[in-house]
């Protein structure tokens, strides 16, 4: 009988029977079923074997043990990286000789520290040999970003962009006006807005639950008033009175009319009122017997 | 005019950090999602797989009818899900009449697509068939053993592929302490034909036996399938390359205060600590005077010396008297 070996990758608890071949196809899925769980059962006890074999340290929820690598080479997700080495908090410094902080005050090969700096031919007299280095150091790094910006740009263009970088747009595209960018709103508008959404309510928006610093409406309520659906006793139909003014305003507007007969009757009644009172008043305060009197009778209204 | 976008805050910067490429990566995470026709036996596959990797996969409802894995414009939308959840492995289910219960494989390298295994699901049968003892269950990420049984596996290439996306599909985190405890499942897969894979899930039952290690037991509980290989894609060769490569097992060691120039080849730096020469007290061997005077010298400091101790040794023993007493 050969030995059945079994390739067994521990780092990934995986057994591999590589000599097993199906003579016949088993009849049915039962037998096939029960085949496999027997081959299985075996390549198993072999890797448990091997597993218990390990050393293992005692804890509290069951023996440890320490897996090897895994041997079966599975392909990475991403690609490797650069590990980024990091500088310490401290560095010699040349040009003092002590001890000194890498960034910040007191730094090393800081432009402070430089006693004397010789001038060249090409110098003018009168510029400032500091300033100039701190210029330069300023466009050496405006240069470098711009760079870095190509760079991701072109391998954005060619769909290489690594998976943890984004752009973000700091200004319009070409093509393109004001209007079109995504304005946020201000929280003016946002109350606003929030209050218009409220009155499409029924009750206008009065009963609305307001969330804890929202400020309450300044108009609510409703601002049309309808009729009831059912009427009390006692009161005149008021869907007829709504509907007999509606009318007459219609009617109205659609009349040629300028003069309005009643009013002018009543206003020619009230004048003709007048005009007798004051007569009256007059007659009462002049006493005069001269005074042509003026007849009793009425004059007829025949003519 | 772009600029790249920077975290603003901690949180976010160590999210990104978390999606960076690193030397030691994290676990795969499997995106579950179909097209446009699904059949019962489909959603039924796709709803066990998701179960079984609850943490770490991420399942989609949605019918997705422009993504084709194997045409060449069709994978766009996958990629862009893949970068959007960090997923590197996909199972993509549908149902056709000419591809009945498809079920496509596939793994990506860089948020772009590696490789692909496209298998038919039939003789479906899901964990709810099966009737077994509930304490058995297997916990959801607890790691699995695998059994692959025939030779196929080795030798024919589309079920190399196979075994590889099945093992990177469902192995979990890598881990370097296992508990023996926790082990509760394995996935038995049969080559049964060249182009057949007979797949199961069963639950271990660890049974004693005379010696320390276990009799293992095995009970079906899981779903059962039949996968049949219908296309694959195997991965470009450069990209093969560049996602099988490692760095070497340890990280490079910083040594410091050495370095290397081209002129005088390895250079090391010596920080000496402060000598304190104004403190150091003067050698009793004074050279300049005659030998005589040189002598006195050394033996009248030596007296002084001597005396000193002296003093201190009888103060020492005054004390011990006085505790004596």
């Amino acid at each position: 009988m050969e030995l059945e070996k079994y390739q067994i990758d521990l780092g990934n608890l995986m057994g591999f029977d590589a000599t097993h071949h199906f003579d016949s196809i088993p009849s049915s899925r039962e037998e096939l079923a029960k085949l496999c769980l027997e081959k299985g059962t075996e390549l198993v006890q072999a890797i448990a074997n091997a597993l218990f074999a390990l050393p293992a340290t005692e804890d509290r929820d069951g023996p440890i043990v320490h897996l090897p690598q895994p041997t079966t080479k599975l392909p990475r997700e991403k690609h490797v990286c650069i590990t980024k080495r990091k500088k310490g908090k401290r560095a010699f410094d040349e040009q003092t000789g002590t001890w000194k902080r890498t960034h910040g005050y007191d730094r090393i090969n800081d432009d402070k520290d430089i006693p004397i700096i010789e001038a060249k031919l090409s110098d003018e007299p009168g510029e400032d040999p500091l300033g100039k280095r701190k210029d330069e150091k300023k466009k050496r790094i405006e240069k470098q970003k711009k760079n870095q910006l190509q760079n991701l740009k072109q391998a954005a263009k060619a769909g290489a962009l690594p998976s943890h970088v984004q752009f973000a747009a700091t200004a319009l595209p070409i093509t393109g006006t004001r209007a079109d960018l995504p304005t946020k709103s201000s929280k003016e508008e946002l109350e606003n807005v929030a209050g218009m959404a409220a009155t499409a309510t029924a009750s206008g928006g009065k009963f609305d639950w307001k969330l804890p610093g929202e400020k309450p409406l300044k108009h609510t309520g409703k601002h049309r008033k309808f009729l009831p659906v059912v009427e009390g006793k006692g009161m005149s139909s008021q869907e007829q009175k709504q509907t007999a003014k509606i009318l007459e305003q219609l009617m109205a507007k659609s009349s040629n009319n300028i003069l309005d007969v009643n009013k002018a009757v009543t206003v020619f009644n009230v004048k003709k009122e007048r005009k007798r009172r004051m007569e009256k008043e007059i007659q009462r305060t002049t006493p005069s017997k001269l005074e042509p009197k003026k007849s009793l009778k009425k004059p007829s209204k025949k003519h | 005019m772009l600029k790249i976008k920077t975290p603003k805050t901690q949180r976010a910067k160590r999210a990104l950090d978390n999606r960076a490429p690193k030397i030691v990566e994290n676990a795969k995470k499997t995106l579950i999602l179909h097209g446009t026709k699904t059949s019962g036996v489909v959603n039924a596959v796709l709803m066990q797989i998701y179960h079984m990797k609850r943490d770490n996969a991420v399942k989609y409802t949605k019918k997705n009818e422009n993504i084709r894995p194997f045409e060449s414009g069709g994978e766009t939308s996958l990629e862009f899900f893949s970068l959007k959840t960090d997923c590197s492995l996909f199972v993509f289910g549908s149902h056709s009449k000419k591809r009945p219960n498809n079920l496509v494989l596939g793994r990506m390298f860089d948020h772009h697509i590696y490789d692909l295994v496209e298998v038919g699901v039939d003789n479906f049968k899901s964990t709810e068939t099966f009737g077994y003892d509930k304490k058995l269950t297997p916990r959801i990420g607890s790691k699995p053993f695998f059994a692959f049984i025939g030779e196929g596996f080795e030798s024919v290439e589309e079920l190399k592929q196979l075994k590889e996306v099945l093992l990177d599909l469902f192995r979990g985190e890598v881990v370097e302490n296992l508990n023996l405890a926790g082990i509760d499942h394995v996935f038995v897969c049969t080559a049964v034909s060249p182009t057949t894979v007979f797949f199961t899930h069963c639950a271990l039952r660890l049974k004693k036996s005379g010696t320390l290690v276990p009799r293992m037991e095995l009970v079906e509980v899981g779903p059962s399938m039949d996968l049949v290989i219908r296309r694959h894609r195997l991965p470009n060769d450069s990209v093969k390359k560049e996602a099988t490569k490692t760095t070497s097992d340890q990280p490079k060691k910083k040594i410091k205060n050495v370095s290397s120039d081209i002129v005088q080849g390895k250079i090391g730096r010596i920080y000496i600590p402060d000598q304190k020469a104004g403190s150091i007290p003067l050698s009793n061997d004074i050279k300049g005077l005659k030998r005589e005077r040189r002598e006195a010298k050394k033996s009248k400091r030596a007296q002084e010396t001597g005396e000193n101790e002296a003093k201190k040794q009888k103060t020492c023993s005054d004390d011990h008297k006085l505790i004596g007493n």
